[in-house]
């Protein structure tokens, strides 16, 4: 029996435009784009030429600081652009399809034969590593580290994102298969909501998850099993990328089609599409986004995601894409004071606290008050469910006190961690951003 | 909309380069006050936020203050009747409702006025200098001060004294969110240690002599009447009884007199989750536990629990030990800040002859203990993890 962790903190945010678990395939987009800042923490070397023929599987960038690390195209065509923004960064490398698929022949392998170095081996040449995150920094795992454990969360309890259950829909054998080969390479550890169908994996410490979001995040399911300490590296990555691992050993091929929830209140009808990684996000939510108001799209969930537009490509951790209004000409008058009951909040001066918990929420992009410094106290706290004082650990990286973010646990923390707090913060604190930078301090200061 | 037309169109004057550029902080404090504001997320984090803001969170503990205000304008004119009409409290034109309440309101309203106009005059300014918005911090603050000064307080004093708080305890620490003492407080300890003839806290000046035009009392000079307070420092019998110290019906400053009002406001606070109810819990608890060791021997006709109805006490526990900037950010530091807030005020005014009143100290003390609280929590955390990481 798997064991039962209670998470009492936290805030479920219940938005209009929940995907309908019905999938279809969407249509092929002509140019997918690979971006390079998906992949956080890494530099990208470029390794194609504009107009170089690619199957899907041959690396479009690599790690510049550890080249084994690869970046594959997720399709076979031809490179029409290496596309760079200032001072020469690479934002994409688009590779313009073909019409018959080919994929990099990398073999069928069974697993259970394998050593943990020929799994890793496997995973670099693949590109597939590239999808490792590692803690601390919330970066682009480094292949020479020897993590602790790696961690999967099977559970997704952000706002309108994509619902394991339907994700994982036919393809629990190559679940099996990639949570087997991580075996190989450190004790795996997956969190799995009540009454999941995944609590009978092998191979793997399974724990159940109960509770509010941000229950279903990767960092707060390791502060409740195994904290990582400082000095310690551990390596997360997602439940569907799990299962591109399982395609590498059982089809021989990178194959990096996800189902994706296209959701949110702007979203005509929302549902899961079948796309690959890198697809426009045109193609996706084409003539399903509503026109009567201004939208934001967003790859990701509201809460964690990042704006986009129809012109972009699907960033290669994405679960899904939502539509929500902008918002930016509401003019709300005498929001201080008025009863706002299309609001949704944790402050009982509104009142979506009486309203019953299965009501939905139209919540547009504004940020609904000024930014202030952090009056009210308890806020962070209330949502934020692990073993960490999240104000106190903020204002240590506002201050750039390097020490004192060590010893309040940065190490254990990632921007996404900081979501459900930013969300409710009366003083509209940008707490991923500052996260984001904290992180990035550290690791420079360290390296 | 017509009122977003005129200010979107007034914007420009108001802005960097416009003709009336120096007020530009002043224009973006009404167009706040008037719509929420439209900006919008940033690409990167969250994409939709809690429609709670400051400013709403900080209103509403303005409204949690009104049966308070409402209260102590009633008691400004029952206290002064009560003093200059010769009647007694039993006897019926002290009853006189609304008139006491235009006559409290009448002696109110320019303390109102002055602490808002000089106290947001600086903020605005302050704002201005440093190119921010305002903060909304002072709309609580600029209301508390007129509450806990004495009734007939002059108003130059009054100025003086807020002006005193935002500058010294509030803007040079840098605002809202940033202050090591409750401004208010500071505002009462400010005239309790310049001006000690105006508050030593065991009398109150009932106002008596520069508004009479509303009932006809024959005009008094200022009569002083002692508070219960007073009574018990100097050893005297409390004439006011329980009934009367809950109800309010008794001299003090304006706001705290009614236990029945500031209760009312504790549970909207409560309600609307803006002040920690740890605080106010512990505050009473630490106050009950004090009053009750250190109760009178029977000589005096008090009971130990009704230290808590008089004074300041009640308005201290809900309205000043309970702002979250100078009070401890974590859930622990908050019971034991409470706590001591409300034995030390007690210690002070029973264990102390010289201050008969003691929860303002108390409160101002604690404040500055506030980080050591929080201190004591986060450490634990840290030798935790630290602990954690040798093994």
């Amino acid at each position: 029996m798997a064991n039962v962790i209670k998470i009492t903190k936290g805030l479920n945010i219940n938005l209009k435009g929940k995907a309908a678990a019905q999938v279809s395939a969407a249509p092929a987009s002509q140019v997918y784009g690979l971006v390079p800042d998906a992949f956080w923490g890494m530099k990208p070397k470029v390794v194609v030429k504009e107009g170089d023929e690619v199957k899907a599987g041959d690396a479009l960038f690599v790690n510049k600081q550890h080249p084994e690390v690869k970046f594959v195209s997720p399709v076979a065509g031809k490179v029409k652009l290496v596309e760079r923004g200032d001072r020469r960064k690479v934002l994409s490398v688009q590779v313009e399809a073909a019409a018959q698929q080919a994929y990099v022949d990398f073999g069928k392998k069974d697993v259970k034969s394998l050593s943990g170095e020929q799994v890793k081996e496997a995973l670099l040449e693949s590109g597939l590593f590239g999808f490792f995150i590692q803690r601390p920094y919330a970066v682009v795992a480094d292949p020479n580290d020897a993590p602790k454990g790696i961690f999967v969360s099977a559970i997704a309890d952000m706002p309108l994102a994509a619902d394991i259950d339907v994700v994982m829909k036919g393809n629990e054998a190559d679940f099996q298969t990639g949570i087997s080969a991580l075996a190989k390479l450190a004790k795996v550890y997956v969190g799995v909501k009540p009454d999941s169908a995944l609590a009978n994996i092998q191979d793997a410490e399974v724990n159940v998850f109960k509770g509010k979001c941000p229950a279903g995040n990767v960092g707060v399911q390791i502060n409740h099993i195994n904290p990582v300490n400082k000095g310690e590296v551990v390596w997360t990555i997602g439940a569907e990328e799990v299962v591109f691992i399982g395609r590498l050993f059982n089809e021989g091929k990178v194959n990096l089609t996800r189902t994706i929830a296209v959701a949110g209140s702007e979203i005509k009808e929302p549902q899961y599409k079948q796309v690959l990684v890198g697809a426009k996000i045109g193609d996706i939510v084409a003539g399903n986004v509503k026109t009567d108001t201004k939208v934001r799209l967003i790859d990701g969930n509201p809460l964690t995601g990042m704006k986009t537009d129809e012109n972009a490509f699907l960033l290669a951790h994405s679960t899904e894409v939502t539509a929500i209004p902008e918002g930016d000409e509401a003019n709300e008058l005498f929001g201080w004071i008025a009863p706002r009951f299309k609001n949704f909040s944790v402050s009982r001066s509104y009142f979506s606290w009486l309203l019953p918990k299965s009501r939905e929420y139209v919540l547009d992009a504004r940020v609904k008050g000024g930014h202030r410094h952090m009056i009210f106290s308890g806020e962070y706290d209330s949502v934020f469910p692990m073993d960490i004082y999240p104000e106190q650990l903020v204002k240590a990286i506002i201050a750039g006190d390097i020490d004192r973010m060590e010893a309040l646990g940065i190490y254990e923390v990632a921007p996404e961690d900081f979501a459900v707090a930013e969300f409710v913060d009366s003083s509209k604190v940008e707490l991923q951003r500052i996260v984001r930078e904290g992180l990035d301090m550290l690791r420079k200061e360290n390296e | 909309m017509g009122l977003k037309k005129i200010l979107d169109n007034l914007k420009p004057t108001f802005s960097e380069g416009g003709k009336l550029s120096a007020f530009g902080s002043l224009f973006d404090a009404a167009e706040t006050f008037f719509f929420v504001p439209n900006e919008t997320a940033k690409v990167r984090g969250a994409q939709i936020h809690d429609a709670i803001d400051s400013k709403r969170s900080i209103f509403f503990v303005v409204i949690a203050l009104i049966p308070a205000i409402l209260f102590g304008m009633y008691n400004i004119g029952y206290q002064h009747a009560l003093v200059t009409g010769g009647c007694t409290p039993d006897a019926c034109p002290c009853a006189d409702l609304w008139g006491n309440f235009l006559y409290g309101l009448a002696v109110m309203l320019p303390k109102i006025v002055v602490s808002y106009a000089v106290g947001l005059g600086i903020e605005i300014a302050v704002a201005q200098w440093k190119k921010e918005e305002v903060h909304e911090g002072f709309f609580v603050t600029g209301i508390l001060i007129p509450l806990i000064v004495p009734v007939n307080c002059p108003l130059w004093i009054l100025a003086l004294a807020t002006a005193f708080a935002v500058i010294f305890a509030k803007e040079v620490f840098g605002g809202t969110g940033m202050n090591i003492f409750n401004p208010a407080l500071v505002t009462r300890a400010f005239l309790f240690f310049a001006y000690p003839s105006m508050m030593s806290g065991d009398k109150v000046w009932v106002n008596g002599n520069y508004i009479d035009c509303i009932n006809g009392a024959p005009a008094v000079d200022a009569v002083s009447c002692a508070t219960p307070l007073g009574q018990l420092a100097a050893g005297e019998e409390v004439i006011a009884t329980p009934m009367q110290t809950i109800i309010g019906t008794i001299p003090g400053s304006i706001g705290e007199t009614s236990v029945i009002a500031i209760l009312i406001g504790a549970v909207i606070l409560i309600w609307a989750n803006i002040a920690s109810w740890k605080i106010m819990l512990s505050t009473f608890v630490g106050g009950a536990l004090m009053a009750y060791f250190l109760r009178y021997d029977g000589a005096q006709n008090f009971e130990w629990w009704e230290q808590l109805t008089v004074g300041g006490f009640c308005f201290g526990a809900v309205f000043m030990a309970t702002d979250p900037v100078t009070s401890p950010r974590t859930e622990g530091g908050k019971w034991i800040f409470g706590f001591l807030i409300g034995a030390m005020a007690i210690i002070i005014r029973v264990l102390n002859p010289g201050y008969p009143e003691g929860m303002m100290l108390a409160i101002l003390l604690m404040n500055v203990f506030a980080p050591l609280f929080d201190y004591f929590f986060v450490q634990a955390n840290i030798n935790k993890r630290a602990k954690r990481a040798k093994k």
